[in-house]
């Protein structure tokens, strides 16, 4: 499930669209300096696979089950800001097609999970691959540990949008926070062990289609290499 | 796309098919960290019904007849969808002149 519409009021979700359509703007500039022909079915592909992967939920705690975010899976195998559109494209078909997230609250679920997930997923991936020497050989491990901390993150991000304007003022923001974050640090090992396994998989295949190892054989942005 | 590229193309995409109508069916049905959490906390009685939710897609096919088959073709159709619009998205913004400076294949 992602954020349903009436849980955040208008003006926290208005606010949401704007910064989702800002992100929007920034990544077809930033995505046409890198999206070069041959990473086009890449990318579609991955945005098609963030899809399926979304769909299993996998259980974590009795009562609870979790599911892929995908942010930095997608950064780092087609960059930061392809990513962020993977992920937008992804949650708009959800609230469309599957009524999953909603109308009012798709600017919330991009900023949460395209923004937070993948932009900000892969900056924490970029230092932590270049605190593990960058090399080749660590880009799974990396990659798992980013992917693992950007479900929490996602969660407060919801925390924050719930704190400035959610619909019920009479509960405790505290409590939210506390659930949230314990909550999806257990879905993050999930999160973790799947980014590990897929990262390490198609590096071995097309290490040359990975964009966030040293490997890549297309172009960057100046600023986001890995 | 090289005869490589093609080849690695379509082995994603069977991968990512089958996790959409295979998988999925035996994904877990308990609610995700964010509904337990509203559940938990109270914070779903603020939510709203879909305003699409009586379409036939809604909840991955709850409105289609049989549950059994219904999940796999809500995958089916979100993959396609989500290939087609990507492919869309991103051929019209991708690079100027890229299919010439490219790395070779």
């Amino acid at each position: 499930m992602h954020i349903p519409d009436g849980v955040i009021g208008p003006g926290v979700s208005a606010g949401a669209s704007v910064v989702a359509a800002g992100g929007f703007a920034v990544a077809v500039t930033k995505a046409r300096r890198y999206l070069t022909d041959r990473l086009v079915p890449m990318a579609a592909l991955v945005t098609a696979f963030v899809f399926a992967a979304q769909m299993i939920n996998f259980p974590v705690l009795p009562g609870m089950s979790g599911h892929l975010l995908g942010g930095v899976l997608a950064a780092v195998l087609v960059g930061p800001w392809v990513g962020f559109l993977v992920l937008s494209i992804v949650l708009i078909i959800q609230a469309l097609l599957f009524a999953d997230g909603g109308l009012s609250a798709l600017g919330l679920n991009i900023v949460n999970m395209a923004l937070i997930g993948a932009v900000g997923g892969y900056l924490v991936y970029r230092a932590g691959f270049k605190l593990a020497g960058s090399r080749t050989s660590r880009v799974p491990a990396v990659a798992a540990a980013a992917a693992f901390l950007t479900v929490p993150m996602a969660a407060l991000g919801f925390v924050v949008e719930f704190m400035l304007g959610g619909t019920i003022s009479s509960l405790s923001v505290g409590a939210i926070l506390v659930a949230m974050v314990s909550t999806h640090l257990l879905i993050g090992i999930g999160e973790g062990v799947i980014t590990f396994f897929v990262i390490g998989a198609v590096l071995k295949a097309r290490s040359d289609l990975v964009y966030g190892a040293p490997t890549f054989a297309g172009r960057r942005t100046e600023e986001l290499s890995p | 796309m090289k005869r490589k590229g093609l080849a690695w193309f379509l082995i994603g995409l069977l991968v990512t098919v089958t996790v959409a109508v295979v998988v999925s069916r035996f994904a877990s049905n308990e609610p995700d960290g964010l509904e337990y959490v509203a559940e938990r906390e109270g914070f779903s009685e603020g939510a709203a019904e879909h305003p699409l939710a009586e379409t036939p897609l809604a909840g991955y096919g709850e409105n289609l007849p049989d549950e059994g088959f219904s999940i796999g073709i809500a995958g089916l159709v979100g993959v396609l969808a989500a290939l087609g619009l990507a492919f869309g998205l991103f051929w019209i913004i991708r690079a100027p002149g890229s299919d010439r400076d490219g790395p070779p294949e």
